[in-house]
């Protein structure tokens, strides 16, 4: 048996930072690691040795997926692991991503006001104010807030393709991914 | 003489994303991803058990016949 080393267990990481979204917002500030790491091991590395190694969230996928024998394991539509859709994703999340970092300057500037909410799917408002449990400057909590949101639908839509298809079919469209292999590829000409 | 045949995993490096399932399931490390950018399989340790081809979350793992050294 191959001995584990301590990357196996990353998934735990992303397991706790999930359930402590629901305990404190702010903790989404965390959230943060998973996509600084990628990126500079992608930009300094040249590789994506987070994806390979490093990615808590794949893991956890795998695990559900193979050890609790909650994936279908059929293989994903080609639409799904086309150019067009991995790229557009991308975009899209991108596009997603900077509204969000909008919606936190505006909170900062002070012309909104602090949405105690998390968004899933880009639509699905859900009351949140329970885990607003220590005052912080209001953009601080908005950007958590918008965070998490992103963390949680991305991995609900892990989870959804995972029982689904493959275990890990997110790491064929996850944005971070798609990014780093884009880096990957510039960096290698 | 007959010519020992085997079969060998052959990755399509143009659709594959690079996530490294393969690398985790192969039982002989003989695969390895390539820069960041896809999964490239050394023949050699290659012992054609499929594993890589069922865990690879995109199915751009096939296995292929090829001459045994």
């Amino acid at each position: 048996m191959k001995k584990k080393h301590w990357y196996q267990y990353l998934w735990i990481a992303s397991s706790v930072y999930l359930i402590l979204g629901f305990f404190n917002i702010l903790f989404a500030w965390l959230g943060l690691l998973c996509f600084f790491i990628p990126l500079l091991i992608a930009i300094i590395g040249g590789n994506k040795a987070y994806c390979n190694r490093y990615c808590g969230r794949g893991q956890l996928f795998g695990l559900l997926g193979n050890q609790c024998g909650l994936s279908r394991k059929k293989s994903i539509p080609p639409f799904l692991r086309s150019k067009w859709f991995r790229y557009g994703f991308l975009i899209f999340f991108f596009i997603m991503f900077f509204n969000m970092l909008y919606v936190t300057y505006l909170v900062f500037a002070g012309a909104s006001d602090l949405k105690q909410i998390v968004t899933l799917f880009w639509t699905i408002r859900l009351p949140w104010n329970w885990a607003y449990t220590v005052n912080v400057v209001p953009w601080a909590a908005q950007f958590a807030f918008g965070f998490y949101s992103v963390m949680l639908t991305s991995t609900l839509l892990g989870l959804i393709t995972m029982v689904l298809f493959q275990p890990r079919s997110w790491c064929v469209y996850c944005p971070m991914g798609t990014m780093t292999q884009l880096i990957c590829k510039v960096k290698n000409k | 003489m007959s010519v020992k045949r085997k079969k060998i995993a052959v990755v399509s490096q143009k659709e594959c994303v690079a996530c490294g399932n393969c690398v985790l399931y192969c039982p002989r490390s003989a695969i390895h991803i390539e820069n960041g950018l896809y999964a490239v399989v050394e023949p050699k340790g290659c012992v054609g058990c499929g594993r890589c081809r069922a865990a690879c979350p995109a199915s751009v793992i096939q296995m292929e016949e090829v001459n045994s050294p």
